[in-house]
């Protein structure tokens, strides 16, 4: 589904999960569709499976946040407030992830992010607002670093697992009872778009015992057998880091 | 759907007067001519962490939206909710680009700014790094969200009379009580954001706004 122009990127790895999510929805040939993405950023992985789900091509274009590629003017015009994603379709860019997801959903209907029924409507912005709100800022890189040069990292690391615990408490009670197959139905929807990146992020980087959530942590388990997903996770992406 | 609506009654806002959050969402209300019973949950006396509000809010934040039997927390999910049940006047363009910069600048404010500045990263922050860190990390927050949307705006050459035009939409909702705490509990210097600076002026003069203020709440404390 991803590719970058300037790299030798091994399409193998792709084929795969592309050929597996063209099963789902036949790819939209879209070159015209750009992002801004870093492998690692959460909020970037979140865009990449919604492109995915919605069968989209795009074309990757990487943004180095460890070496501050994201104060570049260039960049900075695309998203003035400098974080990764942002989204180039033709003449429209848009950035942040929320309103990202929201102009992909009226854009390109197919499979749908957003149910109808106006509680689980709530309900999937509540928990993408919970996410993108109240746990991913405050491990974003200017808390991250003002706590790191102010204290240390241990304290940085320390913040922000009570974050995510805190965030995860709640979203496990929000989530009670779930048995469907996702979040929120036996579709993915928006809310399961925010909350995977998270937790797979809280665990790798994180060491979040999942154990204490349940219904996150089989969440996970069904996300992490999706095509979609698969293909948007951090160490597939062009720029990540080879081993 | 008649009989539903005949038997959901009056909207609860459970809100604290002085949220930011709680200020976007009686704004929403406001501005869709929505009548509603307030329902003070006082942060500082810890009323958040009290299990029936536990109950409705699992993230004991303040606003919550009692609808009948549905329970919306978090105030993002209450503006769409609320524009959806409420059509008229509409706060989402039909323009996706416009839509879309209307999403944006609300989750500057939602994501990039407010979540910096609660009452809970400053405690943080003064009980662990120093007393009166927490107000210059507030100021250095506002003034980056600021300076990205002041430049946004600008960027995009979207402003009217309000923030992406002339008729108030979802970004004014989210900038008003962003800009009028900014400027009355963290004196920031407006002369930087001089569009800012103007929308602030517009919003003071907007019934809607006026009747959404701190101030104006149930739960103020009287002026002594």
């Amino acid at each position: 589904m991803a590719s970058d122009d300037s790299s030798n990127v091994p399409l193998q790895e792709l084929t795969g999960a592309a050929a597996a999510t063209a099963a789902v929805v036949p790819p939209v040939k879209s070159p015209k569709l750009k992002l801004y993405s870093f492998w690692r950023s959460s909020c970037s992985q979140r865009v990449r499976i919604a492109l995915n789900l919605k069968g989209l091509e795009y074309e990757y274009k990487p943004v180095n946040l460890l070496a501050n590629e994201q104060s570049d003017p260039e960049f900075e015009r695309l998203n003035p407030i400098k974080y990764v994603p942002a989204l180039v379709d033709g003449e429209t860019i848009v950035a942040d992830s929320f309103a990202i997801l929201l102009y992909l959903e009226d854009k390109y209907p197919q499979y749908p992010l957003l149910p109808q029924d106006p509680k689980k409507r709530a309900l999937n912005i509540q928990i993408a607002s919970i996410v993108g709100s109240s746990i991913q800022p405050l491990q974003n890189y200017p808390v991250w670093n003002f706590i790191e040069e102010k204290l240390d990292s241990n304290e940085a690391i320390k913040w922000t697992q009570h974050h995510i615990n805190r965030g995860f408490t709640a979203l496990e009670k929000l989530l009670k009872g779930c048995s469907t197959k996702y979040a929120t139905g036996n579709e993915i929807q928006l809310a399961d778009v925010f909350l995977e990146p998270q937790i797979y992020g809280g665990i790798k980087r994180f060491g979040i015992d999942m154990s204490v959530y349940p219904v996150l942590a089989r969440l996970h388990e069904a996300f992490l057998e999706h095509p979609a997903f698969l293909a948007a996770l951090p160490e597939k992406q062009p720029d990540a880091p080879s081993l | 759907m008649a009989e539903a609506e005949a038997t959901a009654g009056r909207l609860s806002l459970y809100s604290y007067w002085r949220s930011s959050c709680s200020h976007r969402a009686r704004i929403a209300l406001n501005l869709k001519g929505v009548d509603y019973e307030y329902k003070v949950v006082n942060l500082l006396k810890g009323e958040q962490s009290d299990p029936e509000f536990v109950k409705l809010n699992p993230m004991k934040f303040v606003p919550a939206l009692v609808d009948g039997d549905s329970v919306i927390g978090d105030s993002y999910a209450i503006a769409l909710y609320l524009e959806d049940k409420y059509p008229e006047p509409p706060l989402l363009p039909h323009d996706l680009q416009n839509k879309a910069l209307n999403h944006q600048i609300a989750s500057i404010v939602a994501s990039g700014i407010q979540p910096l500045h609660n009452l809970t990263v400053l405690r943080f922050i003064d009980q662990k790094v120093g007393a009166g860190e927490g107000v210059l990390w507030t100021q250095q927050q506002i003034e980056r969200g600021f300076t990205a949307i002041e430049n946004l705006i600008q960027l995009k050459g979207c402003a009217g009379k309000y923030a992406t035009g002339d008729e108030v939409q979802l970004a004014d909702v989210f900038l008003a009580p962003q800009i009028y705490a900014a400027i009355e509990r963290t004196k920031i210097d407006m002369s930087n954001y001089p569009t800012l600076a103007r929308l602030h002026s517009e919003y003071m003069a907007h019934p809607a706004f006026v009747a959404a203020l701190p101030g104006r709440q149930p739960d103020a404390p009287s002026p002594s």
